[in-house]
């Protein structure tokens, strides 16, 4: 006896039933057996001239039927049978293994998604700045919805006074570089996943470098210059740019779209120095970036997927006391010096002489670099 | 014109507290005017001592930034509900 494994979108067919065994030689006269007992099933499988359907396959303990002997593939007693469905056309990568059809399930058989769907995360590269309290849940959801790249751009160490809110990290990971926290956190979460980490600064040296490997950005960054820095590099790179902020009880969210206006349309000075207390400074609800953040990973997954109304000229306000999410426009300022009518910003500048202040506080001991 | 306005958490100090303050004008500059008096130093959170708008710090009037709908001449309504927005950046 063969066991077979149904996928949830074949059940209705199988009266429920995840698992059905069937005696058979082989997988042509398994599909017959189960199109004998659950009619309809073979054509779910099986197109008009008899061949598997392209937008399914077929596994024999774990082996593509191809790679064996196609239809005829002998079965013996205890051999698992697994008919999956695959992605729907197209040269966009290989057929999903079990495991991944099992894992991404609920979002394949989201008509929305779908195989293809699927397929569009697992391609895409998405790169995060900061894992910490915004980085934090964004990653987490990242991963596990199969974001085949996550790189990661953070050079900290887990730090105790951390983990009231930067849920990636853990009581074990203190003193570790946060990248490195990241990625065994992130390959537990989904080994499918790709982490890379940058463990350094982003600095108007490295930063369309690093951010170029990358379709979509998403910021986590705690002070205004590094701000300044990614949305320059984003419109720059031609990047969207997942844009989150927190300041104690309340967040902001946006995606700014290259020729949709950008950080700088929205804020076109940074505060002087000392004007806007920092989280250490002021204190934040430990939480609230896990709905900013997470927003920001949704965000990011509408633009892969190509679904929903982004938040592109929209600025999402949050208030965690009142409960309440407001929303206002964000137009491109024709004046603009970076994305505007007369850009006089055509390169990274140094944004710490832009905002008056490092854009990280500098260990004693450590040489302070001028950009 | 009587509208509300929303005061962001870094600038609650100056209205006592208060998240939420009511305040009258026809125009966003007039508003302002009647603000300084029973909240002084509000004004300079949002103008310049010149007159012009702080760059870091957004006015809305529902959702519309004020930067394009006349900036500090743009005309109020009654029941118009005005915001002030500051960049924030988190942080440590």
């Amino acid at each position: 006896m063969a066991k077979v494994y149904i996928p949830t979108s074949l059940r209705r067919l199988t009266g429920g039933q995840t698992h059905v065994e069937v005696e058979a030689q082989d997988v042509a006269s398994l599909l017959e057996e189960l199109e004998q007992r659950f009619p309809g099933l073979r054509r779910e499988v099986l197109d008009e001239q008899g061949a598997v359907h392209r937008f399914v396959n077929v596994y024999v303990n774990e082996r593509e039927i191809d790679d064996l002997g196609g239809l005829s593939t002998p079965l013996k007693a205890e051999d698992e049978v697994a008919v999956i469905p695959a992605m729907a056309g197209g040269a966009v990568g290989r057929p999903f293994t079990l495991e991944q059809a099992q894992r991404y399930a609920r979002h394949i058989i989201l008509p929305e998604i779908g195989p293809v769907g699927q397929r569009k995360l697992l391609n895409a590269k998405v790169v995060l700045i900061g894992a910490g309290g915004l980085g934090s849940p964004a990653a987490l959801y990242l991963a596990a919805a199969g974001v085949g790249t996550i790189g990661i751009v953070d050079f900290d160490a887990v730090d105790i006074t951390n983990l009231h809110r930067q849920i990636l990290h853990g009581h074990s990971q203190i003193g570790r570089p946060k990248v490195e926290s990241a990625r065994d956190r992130l390959a537990d979460i989904n080994p499918d996943v790709q982490v890379v980490a940058h463990n350094e600064p982003i600095s108007s040296e490295n930063a369309l470098e690093i951010l170029g490997q990358y379709d979509i950005v998403v910021n986590g960054s705690d002070n205004f210059a590094t701000r300044y820095l990614v949305n320059d590099a984003c419109y720059l790179l031609g990047k969207p740019l997942v844009d989150g902020s927190i300041f104690r009880f309340e967040g902001q969210a946006t995606v700014f779209m290259p020729g949709k206006g950008c950080y700088r349309c929205l804020f076109p000075s940074p505060p002087p120095p000392g004007a806007v207390p920092s989280c250490a400074e002021a204190g934040v609800l430990g939480v609230l970036p896990g709905i900013i953040g997470t927003i920001q990973a949704i965000e990011t997954i509408k633009l892969i997927l190509g679904l929903g109304e982004p938040l592109v000229n929209r600025l999402l306000l949050f208030d965690s006391l009142a409960m309440e999410f407001r929303e206002v426009k964000i137009r491109r300022d024709p004046g603009c010096p970076l994305c505007g009518d007369n850009p006089t910003v055509t390169e990274l500048i140094d944004y710490e002489a832009f905002c008056g202040a490092p854009a990280r506080e500098v260990p004693a001991g450590e040489a302070v670099s001028v950009r | 014109m009587a509208v509300e306005v929303r005061v962001p958490s870094v600038l609650r100090a100056v209205t006592r507290g208060e998240k939420v303050v009511r305040g009258s004008g026809s125009t966003v500059a007039a508003l302002l005017d009647d603000l300084e008096g029973r909240f002084p130093g509000i004004r300079g959170q949002v103008v310049e001592p010149d007159g012009t708008l702080r760059r870091f710090v957004n006015v809305y009037v529902n959702d519309e930034d004020i930067r394009y709908t006349g900036q500090l001449e743009t005309p109020l309504r009654s029941g118009d509900v005005v915001s002030i927005l500051p960049a924030i950046a988190g942080g440590r």
